[in-house]
């Protein structure tokens, strides 16, 4: 029953703060509506430099399926290789794809004729881009011969599952969801408990007989309903504004939200609880919220770090939550599928949990 | 048993600082106990340890008849507590504070409006029930911060410079609600800076170095050191100090 009372206090004070509620309002409209747009990872308009050294037919028609694709622009056609480093030294180039002459009669005889591709890659991300979309055009250009005549090479076919438009938005958005939770779940119990201490107003709470773990959820309860009500209007606006729907079950997605709120707010309750000043809570609470975020898989792929990389993800909730996120957005996944995440989840909620009521101090 | 609060031997280390210094008094129930010394003195420590705030390195006592050391969540139950920084809530409203401390003491549901009610028209504050804390000035504050204190009607209260940068007629009005609670039966534990305020106790004693030099009431703490006033019985006392802050 005193719950209640303390609750109410908690809704009062968030209330009548002058920013957290304009916050709470703006952040999922922001991060749903501007950041999938900003984090976008594809790379588009890769300037290819041709020498073509063959000239025929079929040479032709490999440059003409490369130009064609919405990927590649074709910068220049240069008579030697010496030419197109030119260009891209002059940055007018970022690909070059080199001919070989015999190509055409090569590919008649049913032999595997080469093709050379060198990018540049003083941007790693564009050049590894650069270099794998020019080895897919040119694969499917090898299935397409093959087809027209049979026998002669091995067909490829690649097939992207579960996002199969290539589409960056469908595979950062679950995991914007999972930023925005974060930062509101952790940063604002973090801040709200060490605001009280600056203020001295808990000394006056902890010289009454209040019981620990009732204050302690008066101070998390309001900011588990803040972030449940934010994936619920992130989900919304998804679906508004980039028709992704969940492939799988919202309860699932629901189930992993809140026990990953709760470990959010426990984790912030931890730092406010070693911290004294909102400073001090500030830096710990970036510090740790940075290296969660990059080692979960959010921005980049888990599988791509280093092996001792992937050992630190196991203990990271982060991790677990974009999963799901993402396996159930996009792939459908039931809680079935999903059971190991859901309780190493669960694992991490209590520990961070017992951690926060044992280490607030009455005294 | 007439003794509110009986300390025996008490002391606080910081280290290798000992800031309170083995220590032992008692205070009678329903005296107004004042608690003087320099600031760094040792007064802050020694209260907070009564209050249950902080573990005593050693030493024992009971409080509102509970244990220091093993009972402190029941002392909680018993007393008061004003402390030195301003410790309402600024953003809620006097009524809203009121409710909300009283709910933590398990006040019952309309038995909250009904003293609330009581007490903000015994303090002339009824009409400003809904102004939110921060807008009023600090000497209505420290009463309202007070009277939050005693509103669960506890055996002792203790004020930890209740009247820090108030001006003389609120202080003398701050210390008319002192004598209220007292003549109630509530014991006062109160430290203070100001002398004048020292007369007002029933006794009082005095820290030097963590240690009391003095405990007495003032009339024989007067008579004892040949002061005219509590000013030089501080003065001839705190002279000794050898820290400072």
């Amino acid at each position: 029953m005193l719950l209640k009372y303390l609750l109410e206090k908690e809704f009062k004070q968030i209330r009548r703060n002058p920013f957290l509620p304009r916050l709470i309002a703006a952040y999922p409209i922001f991060a749903m509506m501007v950041f999938p747009w900003v984090v976008d990872l594809e790379v588009r308009d890769i300037n290819l430099c041709v020498i073509d050294n063959d000239r025929s037919a079929y040479s032709r028609r490999l440059v003409a399926q490369a130009s064609a694709s919405r990927y590649f622009h074709l910068s220049e056609l240069a008579a030697t290789y010496d030419e197109a480093m030119e260009s891209i030294q002059r940055n007018q180039s970022d690909v070059i794809l080199e001919i070989n002459p015999g190509f055409e009669r090569e590919l008649m005889r049913g032999d595997c004729p080469d093709v050379m591709i060198s990018a540049n890659s003083v941007n790693g991300t564009r050049g590894g881009f650069a270099g794998n979309y020019l080895s897919q055009i040119i694969a499917d250009f090898s299935a397409d011969i093959a087809r027209e005549s049979p026998g002669s090479l091995i067909e490829i076919t690649p097939q992207y599952r579960y996002n199969p438009h290539l589409d960056y938005k469908n595979y950062v958005i679950p995991a914007l969801m999972v930023i925005l939770l974060t930062i509101i779940c952790g940063f604002l119990p973090a801040l709200n408990i060490v605001g009280e201490k600056e203020k001295g107003t808990i000394e006056q709470i902890n010289v009454t007989p209040v019981k620990k773990y009732l204050f302690i959820l008066s101070k998390l309860i309001p900011y588990w309903i803040i972030g449940v009500f934010i994936l619920t209007v992130c989900i919304g606006l998804a679906a508004l504004t980039y028709g992704l729907i969940p492939a799988g079950n919202l309860l699932v997605i629901y189930l992993f939200a809140v026990l990953f709120v709760i470990t959010c707010s426990g984790l912030g309750l931890v730092v406010s609880n070693y911290s004294s000043t909102m400073q001090q809570a500030m830096f710990v609470m970036f510090f740790f919220t940075i290296v969660m975020l990059l080692m979960s898989g959010a921005l980049t792929p888990v599988k791509s770090m280093p092996q001792w990389a992937q050992t630190i993800t196991w203990f990271n909730p982060l991790r677990y939550f974009v999963e799901a996120m993402r396996a159930v957005y996009l792939k459908g996944s039931g809680f079935w599928d999903l059971r190991t995440q859901c309780f190493v989840l669960l694992g991490i909620a209590g520990f961070f949990s017992l951690w926060a009521v044992w280490s607030y101090k009455k005294k | 048993m007439n003794n509110a609060i009986k300390i025996n031997n008490l002391t606080k280390k910081f280290g290798n600082f000992t800031a309170v210094d083995n220590i032992s008094f008692d205070v009678q129930k329903g005296e107004i106990f004042g608690f003087l010394g320099a600031n760094g003195a040792g007064k802050t420590t020694a209260m907070r340890m009564l209050c249950g705030l902080s573990v005593p390195t050693s030493g024992s006592g009971v409080v509102a008849g509970f244990d220091m050391t093993t009972e402190s969540e029941k002392i909680k139950r018993n007393i008061g507590y004003m402390s030195q920084k301003f410790s309402l809530y600024e953003d809620l409203t006097v009524w809203e504070n009121f409710r909300y401390y009283a709910a933590i003491y398990g006040v019952r549901g309309r038995e909250i409006a009904t003293r609330t009610t009581g007490m903000l028209r015994e303090l002339n504050f009824y009409a400003d029930r809904d102004t939110l804390v921060k807008d009023l000035p600090l000497g209505w504050k420290q009463k309202l911060a007070f009277s939050t204190a005693v509103f669960h009607r506890p055996e002792i209260v203790f004020l930890d410079e209740p009247t820090g940068g108030v001006d003389p007629l609120t202080r003398r009005q701050f210390w008319e609600l002192i004598y209220k609670a007292a003549e109630s039966g509530v014991t006062i534990f109160v430290t203070t800076h100001y002398m004048d305020e020292a007369e007002y106790c029933d006794r009082v004693s005095i820290m030097v170095d963590g240690r009391i030099e003095a405990m007495d009431s003032p009339a024989n703490l007067k008579q004892h050191f040949g002061a005219d006033s509590m000013d030089g019985v501080f003065r001839q006392l705190a002279r000794k100090a050898q820290r400072t802050d």
